[in-house]
C-alpha cells in the first residue's frame, strides 16, 4: 500500500503554520539575495526597500519583480547566490523564445526538488511498486533529470528512456512493464495515438501518467485518459523557479497544490503589476523560499492562471493553482483579438477532433490571416466533400463564437502535423512582429 | 451485395496522387475504376480495386485517412437513355444521389455505374425489382 502523503506534516499544515514558515523563509531569502546578488540589491535600493522592511507576507508586494529578461541580462551566473563551488548541477531553458538562461542547484536544492516531486508521485498513487517510464528529455532541460530524482526518491523502478523513437518507447513499455508515464501531454497524445493505431494499448500496464512542461486543457486530459486507460495528472514547473514540481496535482485532479514551504505564488494584473484577488485570472508570479543557488524574487512566469484557497478533498492544505490557460507570450493577437492556443484545443476536442492542430498566422496586405490546420481521423472523415465542408464550417463557427474571429480551417491527414517529441509546435506566426 | 469503394482523403499538394497510385501498384493492386472530387484545399479519391482489404492497409500505411463505403453498382445498357432510365426510377422512389461515376464494362455493350445514395439497400431492391442488373 502506497503512502497517502509523502511529507504529511507540511502537506497538511494549518494556514497559520504555513504563513509563519513562509514569513521566516521569505525574510531570510530577501536578506540573502540583497547581500549576494547585485541585481536584487540595486533593484531594492532603487525601490527604497530594505530587507528588514519585510515583516509580513503582505510586504512581499513592495519588492520589485524579476523578469526573464533580467535572467538573460545576467547570463550566465549573475543571479547565482552561492559560490559556484557549492553548485552541483546546472540546467538551462531551451532558449526557444530568445537567448537561453542557465540555473544552478546546490546539493540541498536537489534534495528539495526530489522531495517535491516525490510528493507529486505519492499524490498520484505512484510508489515503490511502480515502473516509472520517463520520456521527458534528459539533458539541460529540467524535465528528465528533475522527474528522475523524485521517481528515485519514492523508490520506484525508474526507466530513463528520454525522448524520441516512439516505436522503441512502446516496445519498452510492453517489455519492461511501465506503469507510470512521464512526458509532455502532446507526446503522451502521440504515444496514445500510435499505440491505438498499432493495437497495443491493451498490452500496456500503464495506469498513471504525469504530464507537464507545456499548457494543455482538461479536454486533452480526458482524451489521454480514455485512450491509454490511465489517470493523468498535471505537474507544473518552470526552469527559472525550479523545474517540474513547483505545484502538483492530487487525486482530486482539481488544480495543483503549490509547494508553499518552498515557493510563494501570487497572481497579478500583467498590465499594472497589482496583486489580484483569489479566483481572478492573472499572471502567475513565483518567489522561492529555500532555493540556495538560484533564488528568484517575484519572478514573472508569464503564465496565466488563478489560485484558490478552498479546502481540497485530499486533505492537503497548500493553495491550489489552476491549470495555466497559456503563457502571455503564447497569446496571439490576431486582428486585435486575443487568442490562446488552449482555446483552439478546447473547441477541437469538444467537436470530436484530436488536439493535434497548428495555428498559422500571417499578414497579407496589412490584414492578419488566421488558419488552423486540423488532423482528420478515420472517425471523422466522411466520403463527401459537402460533409467535409460542413465540418470545416462547424469548426470555424465554434471558434468564432468563442474567440470573436473565425479561422480558415484546413483539414489534413492524421498524424501529419509536425510534432517534436518534446514540446508541440502549436503556432507558426509568419508576421514577425517582434523582430 | 454492394460494391466496396475506398475513399481517400488527399491533401492538395503536388505528388499526392502519385504516392497513392504508386503504393497500390507496388502492392500489385489493380484499379478498376476511380473518380476524384476536388475542392481548393483537398480532394477525395474514390477507388474500386481488385483487393479492397489489402488496398486499405496499403493506403493507410502512407499516412492517409481512408474509409470503405458500400456503393450502389448497377449495369445499364450502353445506349442513349440508358442512364436516364435508371436515375428516373431512383428519383421516383425518393432516392437521392450524392455522386456517381461510370465506366465501360468488360463486355463493351454495357456501362457500369457506381452511385452513392442515402439508402443503398433500398436502391438495390428498387432497381433489381425493375429488372436492372446489379454489380456485386
Amino acid at each position: 500500500m502506497n503512502k497517502k502523503y509523502w511529507q504529511e506534516e507540511i502537506e497538511t499544515a494549518s494556514r497559520e503554520e504555513i504563513t509563519a514558515l513562509q514569513t521566516e523563509r521569505l525574510q531570510e531569502t530577501v536578506k540573502r539575495v540583497y547581500e549576494k546578488v547585485d541585481l536584487y540589491r540595486k533593484r531594492m535600493d532603487a525601490a527604497g526597500v530594505r530587507p528588514e522592511d519585510i515583516k509580513t507576507l503582505d510586504d512581499l508586494k513592495r519588492l520589485p519583480f524579476t523578469s526573464k529578461q533580467d535572467l538573460r541580462d545576467t547570463y550566465p551566473y549573475g543571479m547565482f547566490a552561492v559560490p559556484l563551488t557549492d553548485v552541483v548541477r546546472l540546467h538551462a531553458s531551451s532558449g526557444t523564445t530568445g537567448k537561453q538562461i542557465v540555473v544552478g542547484y546546490t546539493k540541498h536544492d536537489l534534495e528539495v526538488w526530489d522531495n517535491i516531486l516525490a510528493r507529486q508521485f505519492t499524490a498520484a498513487g505512484i510508489g515503490k511498486e511502480d515502473f516509472i517510464h520517463i520520456a521527458f528529455g534528459y539533458g539541460l532541460f529540467t524535465g528528465g533529470f528533475g522527474v528522475h530524482g523524485g521517481a528515485q526518491k519514492v523508490g520506484a523502478t525508474v526507466i530513463p528512456v528520454s525522448t524520441g523513437n516512439t516505436e522503441r518507447q512502446l516496445t519498452i513499455m510492453q517489455d519492461f512493464g511501465s506503469t507510470a508515464l512521464c512526458c509532455t501531454p502532446s507526446y503522451a497524445m502521440y504515444l496514445a495515438e500510435t499505440a491505438t493505431a498499432e493495437g497495443v494499448v491493451d498490452k500496456l500496464k500503464l495506469r498513471t501518467g504525469i504530464f507537464g512542461a507545456e499548457p494543455w486543457t482538461e479536454e486533452m486530459r480526458r482524451q489521454i485518459e480514455s485512450m491509454l486507460h490511465i489517470k493523468a495528472y498535471d505537474v507544473y514547473g518552470l526552469t527559472e523557479v525550479m523545474g517540474p514540481g513547483v505545484a502538483y496535482e492530487c487525486e482530486a485532479q482539481n488544480g495543483m497544490h503549490v509547494n508553499e514551504d518552498h515557493f510563494i505564488i501570487e497572481i497579478i494584473d500583467p498590465e499594472t503589476g497589482e496583486p489580484l484577488p483569489n479566483g481572478t485570472p492573472g499572471e502567475i508570479v513565483y518567489t522561492t523560499l529555500t532555493k540556495e543557488a538560484f533564488p528568484v524574487i517575484r519572478y514573472r512566469t508569464r503564465d496565466i492562471g488563478t489560485i484558490t484557497h478552498e479546502k481540497c478533498e485530499c486533505g492537503r492544505t497548500f493553495v491550489r493553482m489552476s491549470k495555466p490557460r497559456g503563457r502571455t507570450d503564447d497569446m496571439l493577437i490576431i486582428r486585435g483579438v486575443n487568442v490562446f492556443p488552449s482555446q483552439i484545443e478546447t473547441v477541437l476536442i469538444n467537436l470530436g477532433y484530436t488536439p493535434n492542430y497548428q495555428i498559422i498566422v500571417d499578414r497579407v496586405n496589412n490584414l492578419d490571416t488566421f488558419e488552423v490546420k486540423v488532423e482528420l481521423t478515420d472517425d471523422n472523415f466522411e466520403d463527401s466533400v459537402t460533409a467535409l465542408a460542413r465540418r470545416e464550417k462547424a469548426i470555424t463557427e465554434a471558434m468564432r463564437s468563442l474567440l470573436g474571429i473565425g479561422p480558415k480551417v484546413t483539414l489534413v491527414n492524421p498524424r501529419s502535423i509536425e510534432r517534436s517529441e518534446g514540446k508541440a509546435r502549436r503556432v507558426i506566426d509568419k508576421r514577425h512582429l517582434h523582430d | 451485395m454492394a460494391v466496396k469503394q475506398l475513399s481517400v482523403f488527399i491533401e492538395n499538394r503536388r505528388g499526392m496522387l502519385v504516392e497513392v497510385t504508386e503504393a497500390l501498384a507496388s502492392a500489385k493492386i489493380d484499379i478498376r475504376a476511380l473518380a476524384l472530387a476536388e475542392t481548393p484545399d483537398y480532394g477525395i479519391l474514390r477507388l474500386i480495386v481488385s483487393d479492397t482489404d489489402k488496398a486499405l492497409e496499403v493506403i493507410r500505411a502512407t499516412g492517409r485517412t481512408v474509409s470503405v463505403n458500400n456503393m450502389l453498382g448497377v449495369r445499364i445498357s450502353d445506349r442513349p437513355g440508358g442512364l436516364a432510365e435508371a436515375l428516373k426510377i431512383l428519383t421516383d422512389n425518393g432516392i437521392d444521389v450524392d455522386y456517381m461515376y461510370a465506366f465501360i464494362a468488360e463486355t463493351g455493350d454495357q456501362a457500369n455505374v457506381v452511385l452513392r445514395v442515402a439508402d443503398t439497400k433500398k436502391a438495390e431492391r428498387t432497381l433489381s425489382d425493375t429488372g436492372f442488373d446489379l454489380i456485386n
